[in-house]
């Protein structure tokens, strides 16, 4: 063998200073981080200058001032002599409102519209794939634009309102439903309805841990059905408690009594449901698509029967590529819903950046306040996405 | 025995029989993707249906009781359909805003006037700026460098010393009087051009080891992407102006633009983000191998293989931008979008209930065309970038 002619270690070079890595990283580094201290500096001094020109105050203290506003659509109690740090959070209870309506909404349509496109039948197929294809190319704030000015705007007027069942009204003042006029013991129904769900869960567990040990099925879904109708049902003859409708009636000028949905809101959930929903559709396209076919055969040779086979073999499967785009899907709607402000809905952007700010001129504490409120949401759902990937990686040699 | 006759026997095959009429052609395929079951065939029917129900109503809306020609809107009172000739009326306003109509060099009596109007600038741009995006959509037209140069670098300035006039005896046309599709197609296409190369750096920072300047673009990128693009232009609208220097101005088509391009370029970041992750570890170390500086790796190895991986999350970015430009009217500026509500809502010439539907409906077509080419072109791309390195 040829002799090893290893050669001797050598030092390592010597690099001159400004061309060794570590010396470059931090000079780099330092020279961004002056260029930004002096940046924020000037901005700083800037902003200072303006506000003593313009005789600005600054300061948190004008949120326990009188709005002297009123908004459109509350959930909790507020009027012109309410304060501003009330209609921040009227505004954000409005946001959550719709976000949760919307979200609710847009998963149901839009797994279906998903499902559809992915159907055997063609024509169905077709039409769902039209539905995506159009609503996903149009910007939101156009749809919103056309369900509240070209839809719910031209309804007809009071007297010629749509009228469903005698119940509810549709006119251009805005929906007018029923509203629950509970009785006082309707509480222990409620409770019942909320024992009779915990029942139904310990009855899945109790049929699962069977299986687990005995190999044999536990009826589930017959017992199930039969608690959630009879629990409820006793409670609801034994404790006398009544549920009376409030049935919105046509007085004078306008429909008095009830639950008013106002145009605004209608708008809004109804663009935000349609908009996202084709995006959910998409997504749940591609989830199914990314389980492969292998992955049916598998089960069936496994001899597991058809709804096993969906439950614990291809949705299990779909939900982890279908869940991290999906949040964030559902995230979008929550800061689309900042659109209400083009319609005048009285959400957090419309109420606190627009009015709130208008008014006081606070500008960079408003904007601080409603950015800050996004970034907690924005990073709170980030940090649930982070521990369900972590729980559903694959996990892998 | 002996003679057993054998001619029972075939000796050649027969010919294969045609497949029956229920399994081909046009009959086999509604029975395998229309009626294969009896649930399929009430869906297929009740679909059948809608589409009937729908197709008829569009059509009535759409052309049998719309208003193609008339002077004003009395004519779309009398019919229920679309009023079409509002549309065509308010045209110029949709397309070029409030930009000045008249020349400013020529007397409004001369008969050719209307092909001189001050428009002539917006025209010209239209013009230049298809016949340089054309070639450079079509993969086998050469010179893809000159021309994408000529596009991004020469092109955006000639918008703004034509738009904008002041300059080589144009009258001056402030910012103010820039509207509908004009408007639009800037913000887009300067958010675009914006967004994408400080996406790319701002994904490479924080890609990088430098702590520093990881955490800077961390917290740039999250912080945009964490707020609505609405907040972003209040904030634009409203602190922009205390940041500067007091006797400086921002105008307000720029603190619009700023504020789509950096909203827009930490969406990039994160889609750029997503193709430096999916590069295996062996692309950056043969990178390093051959001895390639840092900017050399990443503009001749890196970059290249990992913005192909995410073509379509950067069309996708593109086309929210592009639909995202509509919400600059909350801060006063005319896009596409806010001309058409304008007209419909306040033209009192054109006063008829289907006016303002009418406008919905055009101006959703136009948006609806740009964001539905863009993410065909992409899908095109995509296949033709394909080199078989699918992971």
């Amino acid at each position: 063998m040829a002799t090893q002619d290893v050669a001797p270690r050598r030092e390592s070079p010597k690099t001159s200073f400004f061309n060794d890595p570590k010396v470059r990283g931090l000079l780099y580094q330092v020279i961004v981080i002056a260029a930004l201290v002096v940046f924020v500096a000037f901005i700083w001094q800037n902003t200072l200058a303006n506000l003593a020109k313009q005789n600005k105050t600054t300061g948190f203290d004008f949120l326990w001032d009188t709005s002297g506003f009123d908004v459109l659509f509350s959930l909790i109690p507020y009027d012109r002599s309410s304060y501003y740090y009330q209609a921040l959070l009227v505004g954000l209870l409005n946001t959550g409102l719709v976000a949760v309506i919307g979200i609710v909404l847009a998963t149901m349509l839009g797994f279906f519209v998903g499902v559809a496109r992915l159907s055997n039948n063609w024509l169905v197929a077709r039409l769902a794939t039209i539905y995506i294809e159009l609503f996903r190319n149009i910007p939101l704030l156009l749809q919103l634009f056309f369900w509240y000015f070209a839809v719910l705007k031209s309804m007809p007027g009071v007297k010629q309102s749509y009228a469903f069942f005698e119940a509810a009204f549709l006119n251009q003042r805005g929906f007018y439903v029923p509203a629950p006029l509970p009785s006082e013991n309707f509480w222990i129904v409620v409770l019942s309805v909320v024992i009779a769900i915990g029942a139904v869960f310990y009855l899945r567990r109790r049929a699962r841990i069977h299986l687990e040990a005995t190999g044999n099925r536990m009826p589930v879904v017959l017992p199930a059905i039969g608690i959630l109708i009879v629990l409820p049902a006793l409670a609801w003859l034994l404790s006398g408690a009544t549920l009376d409708w409030d049935l919105p009636q046509l007085k004078g000028f306008n429909y008095q009594g009830g639950l008013t949905l106002p145009p605004e809101f209608l708008a809004l959930v109804f663009g935000l449901t349609i908009y996202t929903s084709a995006f959910i559709a998409e997504v749940v396209r591609a989830g199914i698509n990314s389980v492969s076919h292998g992955q049916t055969e598998a089960a069936q040779s496994l001899g597991l029967k058809d709804g096993d086979r969906l439950r614990l073999v291809i949705i299990p499967q779909a939900m982890r590529v279908i869940i991290p785009p999906l949040t964030s899907q559902y995230l979008n709607l929550t800061k689309n819903s900042s659109l209400a402000a083009f319609i005048g809905f009285p959400e957090l952007v419309s109420v606190f950046m627009g009015t709130t700010l208008n008014q006081t001129g606070r500008a960079i504490e408003v904007v601080a306040i409603t950015m800050l409120i996004y970034l907690t949401l924005s990073l709170g759902t980030s940090a649930f996405m982070n521990w369900y990937n972590e729980r559903v990686r694959l996990v892998e040699r | 025995m002996a003679k057993m006759q054998q001619s029972y026997v075939r000796q050649e095959m027969v010919q294969d029989l045609p497949p029956p009429p229920a399994s081909s052609g046009f009959v086999g395929w509604a029975r395998r993707s229309l009626f294969s079951s009896i649930s399929n065939s009430i869906l297929t029917i009740v679909a059948a249906l809608f589409v009937v129900w729908a197709g008829y109503h569009l059509f009535h809306f759409f052309i049998l009781d719309a208003v193609f020609v008339a002077e004003d809107g009395s004519a779309c009172k009398l019919k229920p359909g679309a009023c079409w000739a509002f549309i065509w009326d308010r045209m110029d306003f949709f397309i070029y805003g409030f930009f000045p109509k008249d020349p400013y060099w020529a007397s409004t009596d001369i008969f050719f006037v209307s092909a001189f109007m001050e428009y002539w600038r917006i025209n010209v741009l239209f013009v230049i700026g298809l016949a340089l995006l054309v070639p450079l959509l079509i993969p086998s037209v050469p010179g893809k460098l000159i021309n994408a140069l000529l596009f991004f670098i020469p092109f955006p300035i000639l918008v703004i010393v034509l738009l904008n006039g002041g300059w080589f005896g144009l009258e001056l046309v402030p910012t103010e009087k820039w509207g509908g599709l004009t408007v639009t197609l800037i913000i887009g296409l300067v958010g675009i051009v914006a967004s994408l190369p400080i996406g790319i750096v701002l994904a490479l920072g924080r890609q990088s080891k430098l702590p520093a300047i990881k955490t800077l673009c961390v917290v740039f990128i999250e912080i945009w992407r964490a707020v609505p693009l609405i907040t972003v232009l209040f904030m634009a609208s409203v602190m922009l102006p205390l940041f500067v220097p007091e006797n400086m101005t921002i105008d307000k088509l720029l603190r619009a633009l700023i504020g789509v391009a950096l909203f827009n370029s930490a969406y990039m970041a994160e889609v750029v983000r997503g193709g430096l992750q999916a590069l295996p570890r062996g692309q950056y170390e043969a990178a390093s191998a051959l001895g390639l500086n840092y900017w050399k790796s990443m503009g001749f190895i890196i970059l290249p293989q990992a913005l192909k991986h995410v073509i379509p999350g950067i069309v996708n970015t593109f086309i929210a931008l592009f639909k995202d430009t509509s919400l600059v009217a909350i801060v006063g500026i005319f896009d596409l979008l806010r001309t058409v509500q304008n007209a419909a809502g306040n033209d009192l010439n054109w006063g008829a209930p289907t006016t303002s539907v009418t406008g919905y409906i055009f101006a959703a077509a136009m948006f609806w065309v740009f964001c539905f080419s863009m993410s065909r072109y992409s899908m095109f791309m995509e296949r033709r970038l394909e080199t078989g390195h699918k992971r």
